[in-house]
């Protein structure tokens, strides 16, 4: 089995103490992980953590079974064809029927936002921007129904030639 | 009615609906205001000497009743004391709920006396773990920590409690406010198996030729091994055990064949090696367990209430999660008779062990004792439903691999964590459970030294436990790996200024005795076995004794 980046997404109670939990588990199994991010959700007691971590497919199943027995763990799933980000990005899908598709990417547009995915009854717009304007933006699209957020954290990258370890 | 009380009142009236009738602990200024509600209350404290004996005891308890117990320590030194026995309970799955006490919340952080971070120091080693800061949520926290240790794989949860949190007022009106388990979103252990799964485990054993079930610890709960002996009955399955499965079936049980692993019985290991359908109940393939199975083409069946279990280790075949007993009873609701006579009959033929090796076999000299014999011997005199502990190290495998229990004997050991001076903690802890059972804890001059304070407790409490002390002034387990794997250079092996035992025990107010010679050994046991009191059994065992073979 060949080792590789998967990304896992994972819903746990929002409060003291369940990061540690989660990367000290991550640590005492010796699972290595890439990257981690946590998040509110649209529901203020569960936060969304997202955790890009190295393995084959018997690391996988057991970062998920593991994780399982958490009792802060709320739910878990494994998101397949992970992209790797390098600024705070936001995932947030929207209730929309086909007669709001035009307000919503005019929204997007002057936002600087982008379409990403669209079904008969919702629309997933992506942000990636600064804390503020990732809450304004979503204060901007609650009046459509807001069904689902992904928040990834900060992650960054020095620009330009220099970089941190350099 | 609701009433208006104390956290720490409330945390006893939660105690007592959960019908514990027994707290070890050691007490200290943080959880003081526990302690003097404890004192109005019926549930007995009984005050060991060292708090990760507190916890040891509890895991006894445990263990026997079937039911979470309840041991507690102050905040500080008192809660990281108690971290050995919460960590061996966890690797046991043994559920008890740890209470310690933690210094006030707007200290906590700061460093102050008897400060430790104990809910994170002992994260790795616990189920689940509360630091309780909201004083009104104490009873539903406390329902929660029941509920946890106690369904599900069972294992240790740790209520961390600061001291002004136990004297805040809060609303509580017992029974009616303690009866609703409260939601916790993130905890739905299953219960019963996959019907789907439960078919291809019916298939399987239908089809097998040499089908074997290998018992594990986890048929102890909710006595599921009376489940596991009616199916390997029924379809003449042979069993083998894990050291924590040890007592699941009779010793004598035509079908039994002892305990496998590094340890284990030759002919338990060849029926692994050899059978062609592996039923792991209730048993997580532990690295001492079962060796190298992995190399070759074996159809596994592994039912474990604890999905990360299966897979793990041994990839399963047909694997099956749910609690044991639900799982095994929907096998035997459709379960078929079947014989598997030439199986069983080359397992019967080949059950001798081979002639032991001239280069292990035990040179007895003078003066000690054969210690597979004497635990033979024991074996003869002592009560069916006796209750034997050992310890660990060479008296636990001599223990393990001699003892042949009947119907309602039980055997308890750490077979997980291997935790040294766990048998006589334990011992009370089960004795105090059931006073009637005779309970003997068996342990080596190195492992009875790291509990003898223990003995005050018993004779401070009444407990009669009996302790059998295997002495052979070694370090035996790690000598005998020095032996074969370091060419013999012996090192920090060696127990000399070890007092003598029965001398301690005497100071105490314990009666004891020496054996030293296997002529008396039936001599010894009767009067140990006859004891009212507390009674401690010191066998001279030989330096080049071993375990292995």
């Amino acid at each position: 089995m060949t080792s590789r980046f998967h990304t896992i997404s994972v819903l746990v109670e929002n409060h003291a103490g369940v990061l540690s939990r989660i990367s000290g588990l991550f640590a005492r199994r010796g699972f290595n992980i890439h990257s981690l991010a946590v998040g509110v959700t649209e529901n203020e007691a569960i936060s969304r953590i997202t955790i890009v971590a190295e393995g084959d497919n018997y690391i996988l199943e057991q970062i998920e079974k593991q994780l399982h027995k958490l009792i802060d763990v709320i739910k878990i799933r494994s998101v397949k064809g992970a992209e790797l980000l390098s600024r705070e990005l936001m995932l947030i899908k929207v209730s929309c029927s086909p007669d709001k598709r035009a307000e919503l990417v005019a929204i997007a547009e002057i936002n600087g936002a982008k379409i990403s995915d669209v079904s008969q009854t919702t629309m997933t717009l992506e942000l990636s921007a600064n804390e503020m304007r990732l809450s304004a933006f979503e204060e901007l699209l609650k009046p459509y129904g807001i069904k689902e957020i992904a928040r990834t954290g900060v992650i960054a990258l020095q620009k330009g030639a220099n970089s941190l370890n350099s | 009615m609701t009433e208006k009380m104390t956290a720490a009142k409330a945390l006893v009236k939660c105690l007592e609906l959960e019908n514990v009738s027994t707290v070890f602990g050691y007490p200290g200024a943080a959880i003081c205001p526990f302690y003097d509600e404890l004192t109005h209350s019926q549930t007995e404290h009984i005050l060991v000497r060292h708090e990760a004996n507190a916890g040891h005891a509890a895991s006894g308890m445990a263990r026997i009743t079937g039911r979470a117990a309840v041991c507690c320590a102050t905040s500080g030194p008192g809660a990281v004391n108690l971290i050995t026995a919460i960590a061996t309970a966890y690797m046991d799955s043994i559920p008890i709920v740890a209470i310690t006490g933690q210094v006030c919340t707007d200290q906590i952080g700061k460093d102050v006396f008897q400060e430790a971070d104990i809910t994170g120091a002992a994260e790795p080693f616990v189920k689940h773990s509360y630091l309780i800061k909201d004083a009104q949520s104490l009873p539903e926290t406390v329902k929660k920590a029941f509920h946890i240790a106690s369904t599900g794989r069972p294992g240790p949860v740790l209520l961390d409690i600061p001291f002004d949190v136990l004297l805040e007022e809060i609303r509580f009106s017992g029974a009616a406010d303690y009866a609703k388990l409260p939601e916790i979103r993130g905890y739905k252990p299953n219960t019963a198996g996959n019907k789907l799964q439960i078919k291809r485990v019916i298939e399987a054993i239908q089809e097998a030729e040499k089908p074997l079930i290998c018992a594990g610890g986890g048929l102890f709960n909710r006595y599921a091994f009376t489940l596991m002996r009616e199916i390997a009955e029924r379809a003449d399955i042979p069993v083998v055990n894990t050291m924590m499965g040890i007592s699941s079936i009779p010793g004598e049980h035509p079908l039994s064949y002892g305990m496998i692993g590094m340890h284990g019985k030759p002919i338990a290991n060849r029926a692994i090696n050899e059978c062609d359908l592996l039923i792991l109940l209730g048993a997580r393939v532990n690295d001492r367990a079962v060796l190298a199975l992995n190399q070759r083409e074996l159809k596994v069946i592994h039912v474990d209430i604890d999905p990360a279990e299966i897979g793990k280790n041994l990839p399963a075949t047909i694997p099956v999660v749910g609690d044991i007993y639900t799982v095994l009873e929907q096998i035997t609701e459709l379960l078929p008779e079947k014989k598997h006579t030439e199986w069983n009959k080359y397992l019967r033929d080949n059950a001798e062990s081979p002639p032991v090796n001239p280069q292990y076999q035990p040179q007895i000299s003078e003066k000690t004792i054969n210690p597979k014999n004497f635990i033979k011997i024991l074996n003869r005199l002592m009560p069916d439903d006796t209750v034997i502990v050992s310890d660990v190290g060479q008296n636990q495998i001599w223990t393990a691999n001699n003892i042949s229990l009947g119907e309602s004997g039980r055997f308890m050991t750490t077979g997980g964590m291997g935790t040294m001076g766990y048998s006589v903690p334990a011992a009370i802890g089960v004795k105090k459970a059931e006073p009637l059972r005779e309970v003997i804890a068996i342990c080596g001059d190195g492992s009875f030294q790291m509990q003898m304070m223990e003995l005050a407790t018993a004779v401070q409490h009444n407990i009669n436990v009996k302790i059998i002390i295997m002495v052979n002034n070694r370090l035996g387990m790690v000598r005998e790996l020095q032996t074969n794997r370091y060419s013999d250079n012996l090192t920090a092996v060696f127990l000399d200024g070890s007092p003598d035992f029965i001398k301690l025990a005497a100071a105490y107010g314990i009666n004891g005795d020496y054996l030293t010679d296997e002529k008396n050994a039936d001599k010894a046991l009767i009067t140990l076995l006859a004891s009212k009191k507390p009674y401690v059994l010191q066998v001279s065992v030989d330096e080049r004794a071993v375990s292995l073979i």
